[in-house]
């Protein structure tokens, strides 16, 4: 397997991140590493939409499931469960991929999504993702989502924002698997 | 080509593998590629910690969670997907298990990935995520799933591979640097 640079992206004070090149038929899997994604308010949640027209406009139904894993820091709260409130079914909307993240200053998420064959005009858009999270409460949250992108158009670009603010500091590098 | 072979460890009869050198601001994210990690003793859990720069042993700061699945081969032993709280840390120091009682038998051995997210940041505290499977020492298929923050804004540069009792008999450690 190898794994090929598209392109960074790299945030300062945006309400989104938004990738309008570089997905295609190249590749028919695309990996994006999120590194200290840090929102300007607190306990938000990252979130992304996809569109089949490069970003003229977003909003295709998305159905997702999540579950999650989280340990706070004080040792008293623990669980491994379905997350009913941050799944989506057939949303319009942006659709959550990582759970409530502080903003602390030391406080981020990070983690990797794979977004399988965008370019395909048969099938819909699966995709996976596990974040992690340094919560506002002190928690370390582990966020399992997947989903797909119920089109059978291509799609070709991708925003990723926080639910309430800005992405205040963040890294999004997009691979394609080869 | 963006997973740059780094380093590669091989244990025999070693006490721990440390990875001392290699992990800087050159890459946002390493992963530790851990393969057929066997351990000398019978149901030990692999475990890992990590050293902030400057600083002396492995004893960081961590809060994290594990759950797991199992299932085993007599097809008994089902359980999961599950919690699994005394396999946690909460502001602890110790070395963070990576999955549980790895079997000690000649084909038994645990393998998977850690992904460790930009250790060179002064800014952030130091996500990480694993994943591995193990051959559980009564036979079970174990998959494991962890994940937490160091709990520093120092920087990591050094990380320790362990059993929780005995050596690690064999295996490799490969640490990509993701570009």
């Amino acid at each position: 397997m190898g794994l090929t640079l598209i392109s960074t992206h790299t945030a300062s004070s945006d309400a989104t991140l938004d990738i309008t090149s570089g997905i295609d038929s190249t590749y028919n899997e695309y990996q994006f590493y999120f590194v200290n994604m840090h929102p300007s308010a607190d306990s938000k949640k990252l979130r992304m939409i996809a569109s089949s027209d490069g970003g003229s406009s977003y909003g295709i139904a998305t159905t997702t499931n999540v579950f999650q894993a989280y340990h706070n820091e004080a040792d008293d709260a623990t669980s491994l469960s379905y997350n009913s409130s941050t799944d989506s079914d057939a949303s319009t909307s942006e659709i959550t991929i990582g759970d409530s993240t502080g903003y602390d200053n030391d406080q981020a998420c990070s983690g990797l999504m794979t977004l399988y064959a965008p370019s395909s005009t048969t099938y819909v858009k699966h995709f996976t993702a596990q974040i992690h999270q340094s919560s506002g409460s002190d928690y370390a949250n582990n966020t399992y989502v997947a989903g797909y992108v119920n089109t059978t158009s291509a799609v070709d670009a991708l925003q990723f924002s926080f639910d309430v603010g800005n992405i205040d500091l963040g890294t999004i590098y997009m691979y394609g698997v080869s | 080509m963006a997973l740059t072979l780094i380093s590669t460890h091989t244990a025999s009869a070693s006490a721990t593998l440390d990875i001392t050198s290699g992990i800087d601001s050159t890459y946002d994210v390493y992963e530790f590629h851990y393969v057929n990690m066997h351990p000398a003793s019978n149901q030990v859990d692999f475990t890992f910690q990590v050293n902030a720069s400057g600083g002396s042993g492995f004893n960081e700061t961590m809060t994290t969670t594990f759950f797991y699945n199992q299932h085993g081969e007599a097809g008994g032993g089902v359980s999961g997907p599950a919690y699994y709280a005394s396999m946690d840390q909460a502001e602890g120091t110790g070395y963070q298990a990576l999955n549980y009682e790895t079997g000690y038998d000649a084909d038994q051995s645990i393998s998977g990935i850690l992904t460790l997210y930009d250790p060179s940041s002064t800014t952030y505290l130091k996500h990480f995520i694993g994943r591995s499977h193990n051959a559980q020492g009564d036979d079970m298929a174990v998959n494991g799933f962890v994940a937490g923050y160091i709990n520093t804004t120092s920087a990591i540069d050094e990380i320790s591979f362990a059993f929780d009792s005995g050596n690690i008999d064999a295996g490799v450690i490969k640490m990509f640097g993701v570009s």
